[in-house]
């Protein structure tokens, strides 16, 4: 997406129509061959108005999918959250080692012993393991790995 | 692991960025995939009944509407209530994420839970509503806030193929 802002909106940039849209869909959009219209109906909108107000809030920022979300495990690959401590002097040549491989899919500083924290994302299990294995013969650092074990429903919600 | 077929795929390849803002959005990606409108409904569905799809919806940009500040708070609790109690924490509607994983020995903590708020105070008091919550079942806890993000590439089929 285009505009991924990363700052505030000011709050006249929204009125309660659009904060009913946000905070509606969120819990869902319907499989059906109108969506809009159907979803509309529940908001007091038509859908054309609908797609009309989706549009421009696509457009300012406030949306940052709208659509299906997959989960990619069950898609297939293998994903690992994994850290590395890295003596601070060196943190740059290491953030750029690690960034070459195609198979980290993020990467963060952050402020703890373990400083430098990023996902690998593999079409195989064994594909985590051999990554991990490259990045530190690379580094000369331990990568330490910490799979997800389980993860937990997400009831996660903004109110705009 | 789900078995994809290759229209499940072409599907998925041609929804991931997003759904039409057309008032037939799933005759128009029909349309695109040689389907009938009916034929995409009920790929659709199928796929979210298997868990492929998690849900269809919008999810707003958490940074525009104020939500600047994130940290991704670790906690140590005992094993045997580790479950019960991740299930706790991501059913609050500020943590965006909630893993149970495994310790390391540089490393305590099983539970991690991402934290959003609109400041770091506000991510702070979170953190200790679920300090409160969790109470002597917590041993230790920590937060770590990133300090830059050194890359960020979305999590993609490319080409249709699995990755």
């Amino acid at each position: 997406m285009k505009n991924l802002r990363r700052h505030s909106l000011p709050p006249e940039a929204l009125d309660t129509a659009d904060r009913a849209i946000l905070n509606t869909l969120q819990e869902g959009f319907p499989l059906t061959p109108r969506p809009f219209d159907d979803a509309g109906a529940t908001l007091g909108l038509t859908g054309a108005q609908l797609i009309t107000r989706l549009q421009r809030l696509r457009e300012i920022g406030a949306i940052t999918r709208f659509g299906p979300f997959f989960d990619a495990e069950a898609m297939g690959g293998a994903f690992c959250l994994c850290a590395l401590s890295v003596p601070e002097p060196d943190f740059d040549r290491i953030a750029a080692l690690v960034n070459a491989h195609a198979e980290v899919a993020h990467n963060y500083a952050r402020d703890h012993a373990l400083n430098m924290w990023f996902v690998l994302a593999t079409p195989t299990p064994e594909g985590i393991a051999r990554t991990a294995h490259r990045i530190e013969a690379e580094t000369g650092l331990t990568v330490w790995q910490f799979p997800k074990l389980r993860e937990f429903f997400i009831g996660f919600r903004v109110t705009a | 692991m789900t078995r994809l077929d290759d229209t499940d795929r072409r599907l998925i390849a041609a929804t991931q960025a997003g759904l039409p803002l057309v008032q037939a959005p799933y005759a128009c990606i029909a349309a695109d995939l040689g389907l009938t409108e009916a034929q995409v409904i009920d790929r659709l569905s199928q796929l979210q009944a298997r868990g492929v799809i998690r849900r269809i919806a919008l999810a707003p940009n958490h940074y525009a509407l104020g939500m600047t500040a994130n940290g991704m708070s670790v906690w140590d609790v005992e094993d045997k209530v580790a479950g019960t109690l991740g299930e706790m924490i991501g059913a609050l509607d500020f943590v965006s994420h909630c893993y149970l994983r495994p310790r390391a020995p540089v490393w305590r903590y099983n539970l991690f839970a991402m934290l959003h708020g609109k400041s770091r105070t506000e991510v702070e008091n979170k953190r200790t509503r679920i300090r409160a919550l969790l109470g002597p079942a917590c041993l230790a806890d920590d937060i770590l806030y990133s300090t830059r993000i050194l890359k960020k590439t979305g999590l993609r089929l490319r080409d249709g193929q699995e990755r």
